[in-house]
C-alpha cells in the first residue's frame, strides 16, 4: 500500500501499515499515516470508522485491555512505540490525552495538576505552584479557579472540568496532546473556548484531536483524515480535504451526503 | 379527507389519550399505595424496637452501669467488663481485617477481574460471606480454643475479623468496579504507573464506598453472639489481657436477658441499649464521613 503523506518536512509520528484488533475484529486495517510536528491534525469520519481507536495507539492506551492488539510501526521521533523496549509509563509521559468525558480526579484542583507533574519531576514548592498556575492559564482556567484551588475538581462546570485536564494534560510538558472529542459533552461557549485553546496549543505541540464535528475540524485543524470502516480514506491539508478531496467518498461525508 | 372526517379522528385520539392517561394514573396510585404501606410495615417494627430499647434501656443506664463489674444474681453491678471487652475486641477485629480485605478486594477488582485465580476467590469469598456465624465460632474454637485448651480474647477476635473479611473484601471489589475506567485511563495516559493509579485515584474515588462498608462491618460484629460464644466466652471480672476469657456485650447480654433476675434482666437491656448508640453512631458517622468529600 502507498504511504499517505502530509506535505511537510518534519512529521512527529509516523505510522506504517497499522492493524489492530478487538478480539478478532479488524478496526484498523493497513494504516499509513504522517503525523506533522506542531500542527493540529484532525481524524474525522462516522462512528465506528477506527479514529479513536488509532488515537488511542498512539499512547498503547489499549494495552489496559488484554483482549485487544495492534501490529505494525508507529514511529515517534523514529522509535516504533509499539515494540520499544521503554517502560510505557514514560511514553505516556511525552504525550497527553484529553478524553471525551471530562474525568477530573477526585482531589483538588490544584492536586489534580501537581499529580501528573510529582509522578516525573520533584519540584519544590513554589515551582509547583509556578507550574500550576501555567498550566491553568495555558488552559484558560487561572482566572476562574485560582481563588479556589483546594476545593474538588468534581465542583467545576463541565466546561471548566474539561480545560482541568487540558491543564493537567499540558502541566506534564508533553510534546504531543491527543484528544479524543473533546468538546462533545460542551456547550457551545466553553467549545469556543477550548478551540481557541487548541489554536494557541499548536505552537508548542502536536495536536491530534479526534472529532465528530466536521466544523471544528475545519475550524481549527491543519491536517485532517478521513477514516470509514477502519481504512484511513484521505488525509491531507484541512482545505484541500473541504473544497477538493479527491476521493467520492470524502466528499460524499463532507457535504453531508452521507455519514 | 374532509374537514368533518379529520375532526372526528382529532377526537377519537383524544379520547384514547385520555382513557390510556386516566388508566396509568389509576396504577400510580395502586403501585404508590402498596410502597407507602411496606414501608409503614418496616418502620413499625423499627419504631417498635428502638422504642423498647430506650425504655428498657434508658432505666437500667446509671454511672455504675458503666462503672462496674457484672454482678453476682441480685446485686449491685454494672456491665463495664463487657463494654471494654467489645470495644477492644471488634477494635482489634477490625484494624486486622480490614487491610486484608481491602487488599483482597484491590487484587480481584483491579489484577485479576477474569483470572482462575480471582474467580474462585470471589466464589470462596462469597461462601465466607453467606456463612452463619456460628459455624466460624465452632471453627475457631477447633482449632485455636481446643488447641490452647482455654478460651481467650484473642479466639474472639480471630473469630470477629474472620466476619469482617468477606464483608470488606465484597465491598471493596464492588465500589472498585464502579469506578469509571474513564478515570483510570486518564491516569495511565499522565504516565502513572498502575499501584499510582490505585492508591491515587480509583482507591481514592471509591473510599467512600470502602469506608461504609468497613463501618458497616464493624457494626455488625458489634451485635455478634454466636462466634464469641465459643471463643472469648465471658468473664466476670475485669481484664485487659487477650490471652484470658473476655467479657462482651452480646454475650452478657445473652446470659442476663435469659436469667430469672431482675437486675440482671435490667443489665440485658442496659446493653441491647448501648449496642444500639453504638450501631446508630457508627453509620450516622458513615454518612457524615463519606458526604461530600473532595
Amino acid at each position: 500500500m502507498n504511504t499517505i503523506t502530509t506535505q511537510t518536512s518534519g512529521s512527529k509520528i509516523q505510522v506504517k501499515d497499522l492493524n489492530f484488533f478487538y478480539g478478532k475484529f479488524h478496526a484498523l486495517k493497513g494504516i499509513n499515516l504522517e503525523i506533522p510536528e506542531k500542527k493540529v491534525t484532525a481524524f474525522i469520519g462516522p462512528s465506528g470508522c477506527g479514529k479513536s481507536t488509532l488515537l488511542r495507539t498512539f499512547n498503547r492506551m489499549y494495552e489496559l485491555y488484554p483482549e485487544q492488539r495492534a501490529e505494525g510501526e508507529i514511529l515517534l521521533d523514529g522509535e516504533n512505540l509499539l515494540t520499544s523496549k521503554k517502560d510505557v509509563a514514560l511514553i505516556r509521559a511525552k504525550i497527553g490525552m484529553v478524553f471525551q468525558k471530562p474525568t477530573p480526579f477526585p482531589m483538588s484542583i490544584y492536586d489534580n495538576i501537581a499529580f501528573g507533574v510529582r509522578l516525573f519531576e520533584n519540584l519544590s514548592t513554589s515551582d509547583m505552584d509556578d507550574r500550576v498556575e501555567w498550566a491553568l492559564r495555558k488552559a484558560a482556567l487561572w482566572t476562574e479557579v485560582k481563588d479556589k484551588l483546594n476545593q474538588s475538581g468534581a465542583g467545576l462546570s463541565g466546561g471548566q472540568q474539561q480545560r482541568l485536564c487540558i491543564a493537567r494534560g499540558i502541566a506534564i510538558k508533553p510534546e504531543i496532546l491527543l484528544l479524543d472529542e473533546p468538546c462533545s459533552a460542551l456547550d457551545p461557549i466553553s467549545t469556543a473556548k477550548i478551540e481557541e485553546l487548541i489554536a494557541e496549543l499548536k505552537n508548542d505541540y502536536t495536536v491530534v484531536i479526534v472529532t465528530h464535528n466536521m466544523q471544528q475540524a475545519a475550524r481549527c485543524s491543519d491536517f485532517t483524515a478521513y477514516m470509514y470502516l477502519g481504512d484511513l480514506v484521505e488525509v491531507g491539508p484541512t482545505e484541500q480535504i473541504f473544497f477538493k478531496p479527491t476521493r467520492t467518498e470524502t466528499e460524499d461525508y463532507i457535504t453531508g451526503r452521507f455519514g | 379527507m374532509s374537514t368533518a372526517e379529520n375532526l372526528l379522528r382529532a377526537a377519537d385520539a383524544n379520547r384514547l389519550r385520555e382513557h390510556k392517561y386516566a388508566q396509568r394514573k389509576r396504577v400510580n396510585q395502586i403501585a404508590l399505595t402498596l410502597s407507602l404501606a411496606a414501608m409503614a410495615f418496616g418502620l413499625v417494627w423499627l419504631i417498635w424496637i428502638l422504642w423498647d430499647t430506650v425504655r428498657l434501656g434508658v432505666g437500667g443506664l446509671g454511672w455504675a452501669t458503666l462503672t462496674q463489674m457484672t454482678p453476682p444474681p441480685n446485686e449491685v453491678g454494672g456491665i463495664a467488663n463487657a463494654i471494654y471487652g467489645s470495644f477492644l475486641m471488634v477494635m482489634l477485629a477490625t484494624f486486622v481485617a480490614t487491610p486484608v480485605g481491602i487488599m483482597a478486594g484491590i487484587y480481584l477488582a483491579e489484577y485479576d477481574p477474569k483470572g482462575w485465580l480471582g474467580s474462585l476467590t470471589r466464589f470462596v469469598n462469597d461462601i465466607l460471606l453467606s456463612a452463619p456465624s456460628i459455624v466460624i465460632g465452632l471453627f475457631v474454637y477447633a482449632v485455636i480454643v481446643a488447641r490452647f485448651k482455654t478460651f481467650s480474647g484473642w479466639a474472639g477476635v480471630i473469630a470477629l475479623a474472620l466476619i469482617v473479611i468477606p464483608v470488606v473484601i465484597r465491598t471493596t471489589e464492588n465500589m472498585l468496579l464502579l469506578v469509571p475506567a474513564g478515570l483510570r485511563e486518564a491516569a495511565y495516559a499522565l504516565g502513572a504507573p498502575k499501584w499510582k493509579v490505585i492508591i491515587s485515584i480509583t482507591l481514592r474515588a471509591a473510599r467512600a464506598g470502602v469506608v461504609t462498608g468497613v463501618l458497616l462491618a464493624v457494626a455488625r460484629i458489634a451485635g455478634e453472639t454466636a462466634p464469641l460464644l465459643f471463643t472469648s466466652l465471658n468473664n466476670q471480672f475485669w481484664t485487659s489481657s487477650l490471652s484470658e476469657p473476655m467479657a462482651s456485650l452480646p454475650v452478657t447480654i445473652f446470659k442476663f436477658a435469659m436469667s430469672p433476675y431482675e437486675n440482671w434482666q435490667q443489665l440485658a437491656w442496659a446493653g441491647v441499649f448501648l449496642i444500639t448508640v453504638a450501631v446508630l453512631g457508627l453509620n450516622i458517622l458513615a454518612r457524615v464521613l463519606t458526604r461530600n468529600k473532595i
